[in-house]
């Protein structure tokens, strides 16, 4: 196990890694340049070349990104080109607001999904099942920008339940969590109701059927155990398609999370502040799935760690 | 020397460039009580050496005070912390009284020293300040751009309470530019305390003073207690939400959370709002200092061939454009808005005309057209627009395909002059100060058509630089003849037609019910949305 976990985290390491020069890469070959950016319109030349120089952007690829990689070995994220702060302190800022959305937006998800593919499984080919299904497509395939918006509508705007977007109290996370809820809980309904029926044909629940347990019994202590554990590799793994979601719903329901502020970044080609939460991200999707994975031995004894 | 007094009949009666009649206070205004105001986009800094964006700019108006200043909701130059001012007959040294008794939020009183402090610290080049080159006038900026010296030459602290500044050339915009945010006064000691943070901890002589800021969510403005305007501000507090979608802030101004939406009314509800009578009546309508354009790259065949730049302005049915954005314009026929001082009303400039065009382009030896690409920024409704341009242009015969891209890099194909036409929407150009030259320089003169410049059609006329420099020579700013020679420039930059000016802008300020304040502080062309320090509530 220990071995396991040193090369897992040694391969996490370069994929960190490989994710930065990427991204980096990407960046300075972009067709914009951020000096502008910074300089704005009223610069002149002289100006424009000064600002270059002070940021090191006048420096070939191989001397800037070796130098943003030895600032973050010591920990230094960089300072941002427009806010002239260090990018660690903004994404500290930005950090809590994201973190609290995604789990609660993972447990609506995950609590509808998993319901609604069980009940789909057990219902099988009648018509429960299909107008779960329907569902569960319709809502994987929702744009979330109009799915965001409809909701705060009817129940911010028409029924006064929530507040209209930000920040502060459970009454402002209800309506994004369930957005992120819905549109996620598509994937898990289908992956349970998959796993579910597999299960119900198996043979233990034969068994356990024909030792005279009651339904109940079978369900819940028999088949949702086994049937739920390919799912929760599955979180891991989704988290990368979560953030995506988390950066358009952070932005209609103006909630300050690391979303928004990738997404400003990026149109100001702060590159810093891209880099750093492209960093963070690829962070959480990588302990995602390590995480995944050092789990499910436990859930399940058959698989062991080597 | 002229000494120019603050009493206007005085200056009337010596016939020295008037300053405008000062504001008078609202008989009617409240003081007390806070609004809220949102933002889409996040605050990036309120250093006033670096802060350039749409929603930064007139918070630092009201945190900072610099020299000069406008009266409010005009365009008129008014003495700031300088309470009076002498310029010598040559135009090149400017004297500044300085008002005693002001402090700055930490409680100390502002002196000469602070002037040149600041002035120094904005043309640094290690502020890295996007505005550094409003400067260049200054005497002794050269030496500081390329890091030879690191105090302004020209700038010279006479005594606590006055500062003279010498200019090496004549620059008639120069109080103009002692106006602008760049020029804010700030105190040495507050910056060096900030560190590298001056940014996130704000401290000026200003009508109101940061608070709190909670980053990525809001930032508090408090009234200044002591400021040195009698009577102002009337606001406790203003408070900026940011992060707040349009549409979401239209919606909350509607169910009473929001007094006032800072990125105005979303494109796609404006009909909608304005249906509505009883919203209406609580949107603001003026003028702004701006132009859309688009820029007929003048370097890059066959748009190098007057002609078909000729056909092009003839080709564009800008009453139709006007109308896809719900009329939110007027057409423009000339480079200058027509509240710009200099702006030639009787000007017609290129009628629509899509048959003549037609015959010009057959003329010119285009008679199948030709294929060409249309640059653009990807919101909208910009793309709508370029739409409609593309239509306009296939009926003459030209096949432009539209490159529909984020502003950065729209920005930098205009720069490189990899473009042969760019519509400016969202991004060019609104006035840094009301003065004509301001839509010259960067966007039509030969400094602006280098590598990565802002003069994206690479126009570059020597004989018509020449001019501009000559009329930015005069001592005073509205002297009818240096109007005249501004409007001059104007139309023959049109001769050569490097532009086809679309139109100018209206801007529509929604607010609450319980907003107070003569209309013209909504529509304040300095301080946009709204003049925070003279509006008020009523409950």
């Amino acid at each position: 196990m220990p071995a396991y976990l040193a090369r897992r985290l040694f391969q996490s390491a370069l994929i960190l890694l490989g994710v930065s020069f990427i991204t980096f890469f990407l960046l300075f070959v972009l067709p914009a340049d951020p000096v502008r950016q910074i300089a704005g319109r009223s610069a002149t030349p002289q100006t424009v070349e000064n600002i270059r120089r002070e940021l090191g952007l006048d420096q070939p690829f191989v001397v800037q990104y070796g130098r943003y990689l030895w600032g973050l070995v010591q920990g230094d994220m960089g300072r941002s080109y427009l806010q002239k702060t260090d990018v660690s302190t903004l994404i500290a800022a930005r950090l809590p607001p994201t973190l609290l959305l995604m789990a609660a937006g993972i447990a609506c998800e995950l609590v509808l999904g998993l319901a609604m593919g069980m009940v789909a499984a057990l219902r099988r080919g009648r018509a429960t099942d299909n107008v779960l299904m329907m569902t569960s497509f319709v809502a994987v395939s929702a744009p979330q920008f109009v799915v965001s918006l409809i909701l705060l509508y009817i129940f911010a705007v028409r029924l006064g339940w929530f507040p209209i977007g930000g920040y502060g109290t459970w009454h402002h996370l209800v309506l994004p969590a369930v957005t992120l809820g819905i549109l996620g809980s598509g994937w898990y309904a289908r992956m349970m109701r998959s796993s579910m029926v597999e299960v119900l044909r198996a043979d233990f629940i034969r068994t356990a059927r024909a030792k005279g347990l009651t339904r109940r019994a079978v369900i819940f202590r028999h088949a949702l155990p086994n049937a739920i554990l390919p799912i929760i590799a599955m979180i891991g793994i989704d988290i990368g398609i979560f953030m995506g979601g988390i950066v358009v719903v952070e932005g209609v329901f103006g909630w300050p999370g690391i979303g928004q502020l990738a997404w400003q970044a990026i149109q100001r080609v702060d590159i810093p502040i891209i880099m750093g939460v492209t960093l963070v991200s690829a962070c959480a999707i990588v302990l995602g799935n390590l995480l995944a994975d050092l789990i499910t031995p436990f859930i399940d004894p058959r698989i062991r760690i080597r | 020397m002229k000494k120019l007094l603050a009493s206007t009949a005085l200056m009337m009666a010596l016939g020295l460039p008037a300053l405008a009649q000062d504001y008078t206070p609202d008989p009617n205004a409240k003081s007390g009580g806070g609004i809220t105001v949102t933002y889409k986009d996040d605050v990036a800094t309120l250093d006033p050496a670096i802060g350039y964006d749409w929603q930064n700019w007139s918070m630092i108006k009201s945190l900072f005070d610099s020299l000069m200043d406008y009266v409010p909701g005009t365009t008129e130059l008014r003495p700031g912390l300088a309470e009076s001012y002498e310029v010598s007959d040559d135009g090149m040294t400017f004297t500044f009284h300085l008002r005693a008794g002001v402090k700055f939020h930490n409680g100390r009183e502002m002196t000469a020293d602070d002037v040149k402090y600041s002035l120094d610290r904005v043309t640094l080049p290690a502020t890295q300040s996007p505005g550094a080159g409003f400067f260049a006038s200054i005497k002794g900026f050269d030496a500081m751009s390329d890091g030879s010296a690191t105090t302004l030459e020209g700038v010279t602290v006479v005594d606590p309470m006055t500062v003279q500044i010498q200019l090496s050339r004549p620059d008639a915009t120069f109080l103009h530019v002692m106006a602008l945010n760049f020029s804010s006064i700030v105190p040495k000691e507050a910056v060096e305390a900030a560190g590298d943070d001056f940014g996130h901890n704000p401290v000026g002589t200003g009508a109101f003073s940061l608070a709190e800021w909670t980053i990525g969510q809001k930032l508090v403005f408090q009234k200044n207690a002591d400021y040195w305007r009698a009577g102002v501000p009337y606001l406790d507090t203003v408070t900026f939400e940011v992060g707040q979608e349009p549409i979401v802030a239209l919606l909350r101004l509607q169910n009473g959370e929001v007094d006032v939406p800072g990125d105005g009314i979303p494109p796609a509800k404006f009909t909608e709002v304005m249906a509505d009578p009883a919203q209406a009546a609580r949107v603001v309508e003026g003028g702004q200092l701006q132009t859309g354009y688009i820029t007929l790259n003048v370097t890059i065949p066959p748009l190098d061939n007057l002609a078909v730049r000729e056909a092009i302005n003839m080709a564009i049915n800008k009453d139709r454009i006007t109308q896809i954005i719900n009329g939110r314009a007027v057409p423009a026929t000339q480079p200058l808005p027509p509240s710009m001082p200099g702006y030639t009303a009787d000007y017609a400039g290129y009628p629509y005309d899509p048959e003549k065009a037609k015959q010009m382009l057959a003329d010119a030896g285009f008679p199948d057209g030709f294929d060409t690409e249309l640059y653009v920024m990807n919101t909208d409704p910009n793309p709508r627009i370029a739409q409609a341009m593309q239509q306009d242009l296939a009926a003459i015969g030209i096949r432009a395909s539209i490159q529909s891209l984020a502003q950065a890099n729209v920005i930098e194909a205009g720069g490189a002059g990899t473009a042969p036409m760019i519509w400016s929407g969202g991004m060019a150009w609104i006035a840094d100060f009301p003065d004509p030259s301001n839509f010259y320089g960067p966007i039509l003169g030969c400094s602006g058509a280098a590598e990565g410049g802002w003069n994206w059609s690479k126009f570059c006329d020597p004989a018509i630089d020449a001019e501009a420099t000559k009329a930015d020579s005069f001592n005073n700013p509205d002297d009818p003849a240096r109007l005249a020679m501004w409007s001059d420039i104007y139309q023959n930059v049109m001769k050569e037609a490097p532009w086809v000016p679309v139109f100018n802008e209206q801007r529509y300020t929604m607010k609450s019910a319980r907003m107070g304040g003569d209309d013209s502080l909504y529509v304040d062309p300095v301080s946009i949305p709204v003049n925070y320090d003279y509006v008020y509530v009523t409950e």
